[in-house]
């Protein structure tokens, strides 16, 4: 008989020591990510065979220093591997650290093994041994560690089915704690904290007193006691501090016996590059290239990969029209859903670059780098260095962006961020950037520069001027103190693993892809219902227009009236003509002014709400580009072209402002935990949209 | 005057004497920033801020105001490589 035994197996460890690595390695393309209840913190989950008849479930927990959380990332740490209730509780611990930063490793790993769960340690990166000179006598340190110890090589495969067979007889796993230091810490305090509580281990019982936040899962009797041994704050933040001082005691004691680095090997390279890397002004050299390279490449590597999207989805389209029958089913897979999804499917490959970079940047150290090199400026407008994270990932998608900008520990530099990141240009925005500078912006070059490149670099230095111009307003305005706890670590330069970064770009393409156009898909096929169907105007619009005109016309220009008039009232029309007045001060018709609020969902939305309106009324004719019907398109109100350079220019300077995108707004409610703040974003933000849309279009009119 | 980690200029050692338990972060003390330890200042950020320190084999950026808090007794003579140059 097979039974089908699983294990939860938990992987912690500090940033930078390959824990992704090594997740990676175990459990191959058998991840996925979801979140954890009431947070949106990522949870990843992998399965790994272990043998014939056992399988482990794999879970990366967020990499810490320690199990005293600072950020909302390291809690999940904490309240994981506290809570025996929970249906993520481990059956091992694997605790990954790397061979250069044992020493530091040890105090998370001295930490989990006091919880008395059993803990495996896995010394990653054992090829960087020789090069740095260090030496480790393994059997020595299992002994006074009391644990099962492995050196490997995630990168490598190296040690990693060894590994796999500690995992499988986690029974064998020594449990038991490194040391009790209450004696030593107060033992008068310890004491009654150990009588109150008999039935818990006193780690656990310590560590509920100084850091959990949610005691939900204990007895009224006990939260109580909890809050009694509360009291005196001086006092427990002294203890912690003795207790991570004892700790390291006891690990300089280990490691003098186990450990020893040939220091004429130790490099300092490290400290060397970075004194380059951070210069006053090679430093400032190196990001602007950087970033600069990056949007050059987000705009020449991709374009070749979109027109070749655009030509598939153009085809499949005309190949599916003429394969069914004509009927309205017929209409809403091409006007509705294939257009949709062609909207969402065409910039994939923008956003892979754009992850790519980032995922790159961060997986080389050199984002840390820039950190450290813009904290003093972004401090300036009321965030941290750690700002510029979000702010640059903002660039690909806001929504990632503001969920990484929980690394921040000071809580106004956070919300600030957090606020701001909207106005980093998306990759959302591009596709709406795109159709309208191709529309109205002159083809024009000056020597090097063209006109239409200039204006969409333009419109990403408003982008972020807007988001530094509000932070410093926030800055000024925000009453809320916080105390700043900003330590980063400058981790080792690594070539990064393709591996991993594929992984990473595809797990963030797959949930960007998913989440965007399930939305534009739904408001496509609700765009096309509202179109195709009206009151009694429509429905007799053939009549109607019969009558009207003159029977001169010839057949097409008829129908193409007839198209038209459905058009109008149709109910999406007769809905257009209502927020009209609204958007007519800005140049637009009802189109753009449908456009404009379906946009409210999603940015990119307005592409493909646009292709829908336009090939709707073009029924009949064979597919045409978008961008060549909008360029026929003529405002009914004014008689005029729809898009010229002033309507352009006032939909670009909205778009760059507005608030709109839904996707966001439910992030920032999440992670600001109300909804007073998503309401000033989405408030705020379109009214300066449309003020500067005002004056952008009375300007070029 | 005490000299304090914010004191030192770069390249420059020094040992660290006493951390203020109440102000200094728990985090800096996980992270191997502790009495007895030596802390070497690789660079300062433009605008004289935040700071690039080594401690305990850690390489960290923290504000100057933290900085401030790391009381130190310097160990290595301020411009040693200038001396061995000359």
């Amino acid at each position: 008989m097979r039974s089908n035994k699983i294990l939860n197996v938990a992987l912690v460890g500090n940033p930078n020591t390959g824990k992704s690595s090594l997740f990676n390695q175990l459990t191959g393309l058998n991840q996925k990510v979801s979140n954890y209840p009431g947070v949106t913190v990522d949870k990843k989950q992998g399965i790994c065979k272990l043998g014939d008849s056992v399988k482990a479930n794999i879970l990366d927990l967020p990499g810490t220093y320690s199990i005293n959380p600072n950020t909302i990332d390291e809690s999940i740490v904490l309240e994981t591997l506290i809570n025996k209730d929970s249906k993520d509780y481990p059956d091992v611990v694997i605790v990954v650290a790397d061979v250069v930063n044992l020493k530091r490793n040890l105090l998370l790993f001295s930490q989990i093994k006091d919880l008395e769960i059993p803990t495996i340690l896995a010394i990653n990166m054992e090829d960087q041994l020789e090069r740095k000179g260090i030496s480790i006598d393994i059997e020595l340190l299992k002994k006074e560690l009391n644990s099962d110890i492995f050196l490997i090589s995630a990168r490598k495969n190296k040690g990693i089915d060894a590994l796999k067979k500690a995992i499988l007889n986690p029974k064998n796993t020594n449990k038991t704690a490194l040391a009790d230091f209450s004696n030593r810490m107060d033992a008068t305090f310890f004491k009654e904290v150990k009588t109150t509580f008999k039935n818990h281990s006193l780690y656990k019982v310590w560590l509920m007193i100084t850091q959990l936040n949610d005691l939900s899962s204990l007895t009224e009797k006990e939260q109580k006691d909890i809050e009694k041994f509360r009291e005196d704050n001086t006092k427990l933040s002294k203890l912690q501090h003795k207790e991570t001082v004892l700790r390291y005691q006891q690990i300089n004691n280990i490691l003098k016996k186990t450990y020893s680095v040939d220091q004429s090997k130790a490099t300092t390279l490290r400290a060397k590059i970075d004194r380059v890397v951070t210069h006053k002004i090679f430093g400032y050299v190196i990001f602007a290239s950087l970033l600069l390279l990056m949007f050059q490449s987000v705009f020449a590597w991709s374009e070749a990969p979109m027109n070749w999207i655009d030509s598939i989805f153009a085809k499949l389209a005309d190949f599916t029209r003429n394969q069914l029958p004509e009927g309205k089913l017929t209409d809403l897979l091409v006007d509705g859903i294939i257009a949709g999804i062609s909207g969402v499917i065409i910039f994939i490959p923008q956003i892979v670059i754009l992850f790519l970079f980032v995922a790159v940047l961060e997986e080389t150290g050199y984002m840390s780098r820039a950190v450290f090199l813009m904290d003093k400026i972004m401090r300036r407008f009321g965030m941290s260095g750690k700002s510029i994270i979000p702010l640059v990932s903002g660039v690909a998608c806001a929504i990632p962006a503001i969920m990484s900008a929980r690394n921040i520990g000071n809580k106004k530099e956070r919300l600030i961020t957090i606020l701001v990141t909207p106005f980093t240009t998306c990759s959302a925005r591009l596709p709406v950037y795109a159709i309208l500078i191709a529309l109205v912006i002159p083809k024009k070059g000056y020597g090097m520069f063209n006109l239409q490149g200039l204006t969409l670099l333009g419109l990403y230095t408003l982008g972020f001027v807007a988001a530094l111009t509000s932070g410093y307003i926030l800055h000024k305005t925000l009453k809320t103190k916080a105390k700043s706890y900003f330590v980063i670590e400058l981790p080792d330069y690594k070539i990064p693993s393709v591996k991993n970064i594929a992984m990473t770009v595809l797990e963030k393409t797959k949930a960007f892809v998913i989440g965007a156009g399930k939305i534009i898909l739904a408001i496509s096929i609700v765009i096309w219902f509202l179109q195709t169907n009206g009151g009694n105007k429509f429905k007799n619009a053939k009549e109607i227009v019969k009558n009207e005109v003159n029977t001169s016309l010839s057949e097409t220009e008829i129908n193409a009236k007839i198209a038209s008039y459905q058009s109008e009232h149709s109910y999406l029309g007769t809905l257009g003509k209502i927020i009209e007045p609204v958007v007519a001060p800005l140049g637009y018709d009802w189109k753009m002014g449908i456009g404009l609020l379906t946009s409210f969902a999603a940015r990119e939305v307005f592409v493909g709400t646009m292709a829908t309106i336009y090939s709707v009324e073009d029924d009949g004719e064979e597919n045409i580009p978008l961008q060549e019907r909008m360029s026929k398109e003529i405002n009914r109100n004014t008689g005029e072209k729809a898009y010229t350079l002033a309507t352009g220019s006032s939909l670009l300077i909205f778009y760059a402002f507005a608030m709109q995108c839904m996707g966001t707004l439910a992030i920032v409610k999440r992670e600001t935990n109300s909804w007073k703040w998503p309401i000033y974003q989405l408030v705020g933000m379109s009214v300066l949209a449309y003020v500067a849309a005002f004056i952008t279009f009375i300007i070029l009119k | 005057m005490e000299t304090t980690v914010a004191d030192l200029s770069i390249g420059e050692k020094g040992k660290i004497k006493e951390v203020c338990f109440n102000d200094i972060p728990l985090k800096l003390l996980e992270m191997g920033c502790m009495p007895g330890k030596e802390v070497e200042l690789v660079q300062i950020a433009p605008l004289n801020d935040p700071m690039y320190i080594i401690v305990n084999g850690s390489h960290l950026a923290i504000r100057r105001e933290i900085a401030e808090l790391i009381k130190i007794e310097t160990t290595a003579p301020k411009n040693l490589c200038e001396v061995i140059k000359s």
